[in-house]
């Protein structure tokens, strides 16, 4: 493999800014925003410049490497900091530098009145550093670092305003159940390094061909496990909700287009563990399937705009994982549904802050209404990426979608048409609850509080949301014509040719069925919502659903009575038994030699005769001692 | 020049001066100590740049005559494993003058006093890891508890007395149990046919004596240096004196002297005795696993902030335990490298914890709240060193931590699974108190904290200089252990378990 001495500019120049920043303190306050955001371009540049050079290269010769130093060396557990640029990591590269120079561009504007907007953009420096890590290590344990690197860039995050308690919460508990999936991520790495002796990629892969069924099959069901904890997956999706307490920029960039799709990514990654390892591969798709119409319900009953976006990517974001367990014939899909909805996704979030901004941050939907007469260029972008996410042709979200439904109808056996249904039904509730999420912001009678003066963001906010939006538009054509990402990524996952031999459907069928969904989903909220009243406190006269599906489907009661709760009285019980059992044994030992020696007082008669007849008996007890202990 | 006596002396040197300084010059007296220490430093810096780490052989030896009619010598030595907790000690030891400025004020002698402990103490850390003749070893090990009790008992806070005293009897009874042991080797080192308390010799030993005698000897070692670890239930004392002590003495405590324990587990249990360790090895890892969730689960429900440092060390020093008795090249050189981070790590805890502490007045976790808006530069100190103790990559903890669960999982797989969700609760127990006392609005009697001062700066800076650099870079610390650990994995008689999938065929 050819090497590079290039690539680590990528994470080095995001990192500077971002120890720059926080080493610098109030001094960097005036221009600290300026350095990050350049950072990032600059970063981003560097990921142009490498496409370029990887165009340029023949396909086999594509990938290169970059090996920095032996970061961990004990025995045969040998681990080099390095690097790894092949097409799949390149285009997460573009994602992350690009999304996320738009919005380190949107936040200047964003978090101006900010007294810590130094800090903010410090912290964003941090993350992008970190996911880049994440895409380009060369092996699971360079990937860890980035992983969790990402995990406390979201924690700092997600508790910007962590002054209020129940922000300093949410960022705690995304922590906590991060560290749950990262457990997993340490399960893997160990399995592999005491079954195939490495934790590189190539390694891995190499060693995949002749590792039996059951270590493969260890490897993958724990890769599952840290997947579902950093995408937020069932059953570790319960964090993502409340990680919208992060100023909105954040949840644009961290919590819709990149951090949360790194499970994704390590699953694509670790193509050559699933591919051999069928059952590890099932329970990928048992947790995208089951997650994709889990974040849907959810999606339909939140009036919080950023917690429905929240539930709307944890569904998609299911259709990823979902299409990463159909094997090779889904991952380029998985893929590129990954990057449409980078754009859409980063975009529409971006919207709801925009829409935040003009109404005083108020995030509650049922106060907004007709905004799109005050805030129109907000209206379109946000419109734009609407269209796109429910699947509306030609809009990007309508390709990437459409081919993993296809697929899921492609997966064989009783899993093709469950599967087919489920991205159906779940097509069908993405556009009900999109809808209703448009029609109650934009469409709908103005329902704002009294001192609301909505108005349009200036053009740094809506500079970004516009190329998002143009975006959402062109990326899923551009992507498809002539299977160029398909094309482009198949090398990394081995040559996997003609798994489009078979279809249980023709596509034009199945995007008509798609369509047909999504026409009912959009039909039903249009009716329900767009010439109703809409009650600005959500009514509790209502169905036990949506009761359920407003608690998240019981998610937090369920994980407060089975984990936390016990794991509190676990504790109590522990503090009291180490005082009183452990605590108090020793306490116990004490007061015997107390009393003991009391007692020996007695012996201390004053008789030379006595004392001698003790020194006899001592001496026997120790040679008799010593007699045992030499034999 | 390199000599280990001539490093340990020169702390000893600097308390004999601090003695003929009149007591009421206490500021010459603090920065007469601070210059020894930071002298003794950086010999040892210089010390550690002469060791050549591709020799296994003990270097710096140095040998004299002391006891001849019993065979004891004063011999010291280093290998890997020796220097890298001598490096740790003495860097420590000045970080501590320098963050604990204050401390010596208000005890119940006088700040000279203070200082004279502390420089005593540091002779003898610099002894008790630099000891080749078990004889030697043991009179430092016991005799170190003379300085720590002082400082615990005169110079803490709240029940110091008490604190102290459990401390002694805790250690004096663990010391015994050793001398027991000690004595048993004499007696059995005839079958040698030489008098020798050196290690080298007693090493071979175990060839010759009884499985029944080697297990006794093995134990009596043993709890001795699990109670000074401390392992799972020997552990009640720690957290007493961790909390009745100054922050400085518990970072020497819980930083320098309990490493003695996990020390001498390698150089004195499964050196001498590897028989013994291979029979106990099932117990004492399922008391390390133990110790890892119990400490952890304490630490989560403690409610004052000292005490709580104390069972995450608990939970830390279970890690160190599994991974030296996990007999892998990756368990045992992560379980030292794992000592010499938790030094640091620790450090920043207790010395950053005793200067919330001191601004507040109150060690109550519950008493604080909103640090960051008020003291930025303590706040993010404080949680960086909550970092390092909940091992995040990119920091140093991390890559001892691995290294250990990686180097147990390859031989006992059980006990590597139980012990990661350690990892879990670390998140806990650290974010727990960060919450509590960093974020959420500024509580009453915190509004008018005062941030770090520049020797405060000065003193901590070094302390996360290390915890990131040797995250990032830990190999100028692994070229130094590996050697000495594979030599203690191969002489016990055991090597690593080859990758259980055929693989390179």
């Amino acid at each position: 493999m050819n090497t590079s001495s290039s690539i680590v500019y990528l994470i080095a120049l995001p990192l500077f800014g971002a120890v720059a920043l926080l080493l610098g303190g109030r001094r960097t306050d005036k221009w600290g925003h300026l350095l990050a955001t350049a950072m990032s371009a600059g970063s981003f540049a560097v990921g142009i410049y490498q496409l370029m050079q990887m165009l340029g290269r023949s396909t086999e010769e594509r990938a290169i490497t970059q090996t920095l130093f032996s970061w961990i060396s004990v025995g045969s557990f040998d681990i080099d900091a390095a690097l790894l640029l092949d097409q799949l990591s390149i285009c997460f590269v573009l994602l992350i530098t690009g999304v996320g120079t738009l919005i380190h561009i949107y936040s200047i504007s964003y978090m101006e009145h900010d007294e810590n907007r130094r800090r903010f953009f410090a912290y964003l420096n941090l993350f992008i550093a970190s996911m880049l890590l994440l895409v380009l290590g060369n092996s699971y344990l360079n990937l860890y670092v980035g992983w969790e690197g990402v995990g406390l860039a979201s924690y700092l995050l997600i508790g910007f305003w962590n002054q209020k308690p129940a922000y300093a919460t949410a960022s705690k508990k995304a922590f906590v159940m991060n560290r749950v999936g990262d457990m997993g991520l340490s399960f893997a790495i160990m399995i592999a390094f005491a079954t195939l002796g490495t934790t590189t990629f190539a390694g891995v892969a190499e060693a995949s061909h002749h590792a039996s069924e059951a270590a493969l099959t260890a490897i993958g069901i724990m890769l599952v496990i840290a997947a579902a904890g950093k995408s937020a997956q069932f059953p570790l999706q319960a964090w993502l909700g409340d990680a919208m307490a992060g100023p909105t920029p954040v949840s644009a960039l961290i919590h819709a287009a990149t951090m949360v799709t790194a499970g994704v990514y390590l699953i694509v990654r670790s193509n050559f563990i699933f591919d051999a390892a069928p059952t590890a591969q099932l329970i990928v798709v048992i947790v995208g399937a089951i997650t994709l119409i889990f974040g849907a319900l959810i999606g339909t009953a939140k009036d919080d705009i950023k917690k429905a976006l929240a539930a709307s990517t944890m569904s998609q974001i299911g259709y990823m994982i979902l299409g990463a367990g159909l094997g090779p014939a889904g991952y380029a899909f998985a893929i590129m549904h990954l990057l449409t909805h980078g754009f859409f996704k980063a975009g529409m979030f971006l919207g709801a802050g925009s829409v935040m901004h003009g109404m005083n941050d108020e995030v509650n939907m049922r106060k907004y209404g007709n905004l799109r007469k005050f805030m129109p260029i907000t209206f379109v972008t946000f419109g734009l990426g609407y269209l796109a996410i429910i699947g509306v042709p030609p809009f990007a979200g309508f390709y990437s979608k459409d081919l993993l439904i296809e697929t899921a109808f492609d997966a064989g056996g009783i899993k093709g048409p469950i599967l087919g249904s489920i991205t159906l039904l779940g097509a069908a509730i993405t556009a009900f609850y999109m809808t209703r999420v448009m029609i109650l912001t934009f469409t709908s009678k103005a329902r704002w509080d009294e001192n609301a003066h909505p108005h349009e963001s200036p053009w740094l906010m809506w500079m970004p949301m516009a190329v998002l939006a143009v975006g959402s538009v062109t990326t899923g054509f551009l992507f498809t014509r002539g299977d160029a990402l398909v094309n482009w990524l198949n090398p990394v996952f081995g040559d996997h040719g003609d798994h489009h031999s078979e279809h249980l459907f023709e596509p034009i069928v199945v995007s008509m069925m798609a369509l047909t969904a999504v026409a009912i989903g959009v039909a039903i909220a249009f009716f329900k919502y767009q010439r109703a009243d809409i009650p600005a406190v959500a009514p509790t006269q209502v169905s036990f659903f949506t009761r359920f599906a407003r608690k998240d489907l019981g998610q937090d009661g369920f994980n407060e009575a089975v984990f936390m709760r016990p794991g509190q009285k676990l504790t109590s019980l522990l503090v009291k038994s180490d005082d009183r059992v452990v605590d108090g044994a020793v306490r116990g030992v004490g007061r015997l030699a107390i009393s003991s020696g009391s007692w020996l007082r007695l012996s201390q008669t004053g008789f030379a005769r006595s004392y001698a007849a003790f020194i006899l008996i001592g001496a026997v007890a120790l040679i008799a001692g010593i007699w045992v202990v030499t034999q | 020049m390199t000599s280990l006596t001539a490093l340990a002396l020169l702390p000893l040197l600097g308390a004999l001066f601090i003695g003929i300084i009149p007591s009421a010059k206490v500021d010459l007296i603090k920065k007469f100590a601070l210059g020894t220490t930071v002298v003794v430093a950086m010999y040892a810096i210089y010390m550690a740049t002469q060791f050549k780490s591709s020799n296994v052989a003990l270097q710096f030896v140095e040998k004299h005559e002391w006891i001849p009619a019993f065979g004891i010598n004063y011999s010291v030595g280093v290998n890997g494993i020796a220097l890298v907790l001598i490096v740790m000690s003495v860097i420590l030891t000045p970080i501590v003058v320098l963050a604990g400025w204050h401390e010596s004020e208000g005890g119940r002698w006088s700040a000279k006093v203070f200082y004279v402990l502390i420089l005593v103490l540091e002779t003898m850390m610099i002894g008790v890891f630099a000891a080749t003749d078990i004889f030697l070893f043991y009179v430092i090990f016991e005799a170190m508890l003379i300085p720590v009790y002082f400082l615990i008992g005169g110079y803490g806070s709240g029940e110091r007395a008490a604190a102290a005293v459990k401390f002694l009897i805790y250690s004096l009874f663990g010391g015994l149990l050793m001398l027991a042991s000690i004595i048993g080797i004499y007696v059995n080192s005839n079958k040698l046919g030489v008098k020798s308390f050196d290690i080298t010799v007693i090493s071979e030993l175990h060839n010759y004596i009884s499985p029944m005698t080697q297990n006794l000897l093995f134990l009596g070692f043993f709890i001795a240096f699990a109670i000074k670890a401390p392992l799972w239930p020997l552990h009640t004392w720690l957290p007493d004196a961790a909390k009745a002590g100054t922050p400085g003495t518990s970072v020497l405590l819980l930083g320098v002297l309990d490493k003695v324990g996990t020390f001498g587990m390698i150089n004195f249990c499964i050196a001498l005795f590897p028989e013994a360790s291979k029979t106990f090895t099932p117990v004492i890892i399922t008391l390390s696993v133990i110790s890892i969730l119990y400490g952890a689960f304490l630490a989560i429900g403690a409610r004052d902030l000292k005490r709580l440092i104390a069972y995450t060390s608990i939970s830390h020093f279970g890690f160190i335990t599994m991974g030296i008795f996990a007999m892998t090249s990756q368990g045992l050189s992560g379980a030292t490298l794992y000592m010499f981070n938790h030094g640091f790590s620790t450090a920043a805890l207790f010395i950053v914890g005793g200067w919330m502490i001191a601004r507040r007045g109150s060690s109550t976790i519950a008493d604080f709240g909103g640090l960051q808006r008020i003291t930025p530069v303590m706040a993010w100190m404080f949680f960086l060193a909550g970092m390092s103790s909940l091992a995040l990559p990119g920091l140093s903890s991390f890559v001892s931590e691995f290294l250990v669960l990686v180097g147990t999982y390859t031989r006992y797989p059980v006990a590597a699974i139980i012990a990661t969700f350690g990892i879990v609760l670390a998140a806990l127990y650290i974010l727990i108190p960060v919450q509590k006392a960093l974020h959420g609005p500024t509580t009453p009697g915190n509004e008018s904290l005062k941030d770090l001062n520049l020797r405060e700066k000065i003193a901590i800076a070094p302390v996360m200089a290390a915890i990131v650099a040797f995250g990032i870079y830990p190999s100028p610390l692994l070229n130094i252990i590996n050697p000495a650990t594979a030599q203690v994995i191969e002489s016990a008689g055991f090597t690593d378990p080859a990758p259980t999938e055929n693989v390179g065929k």
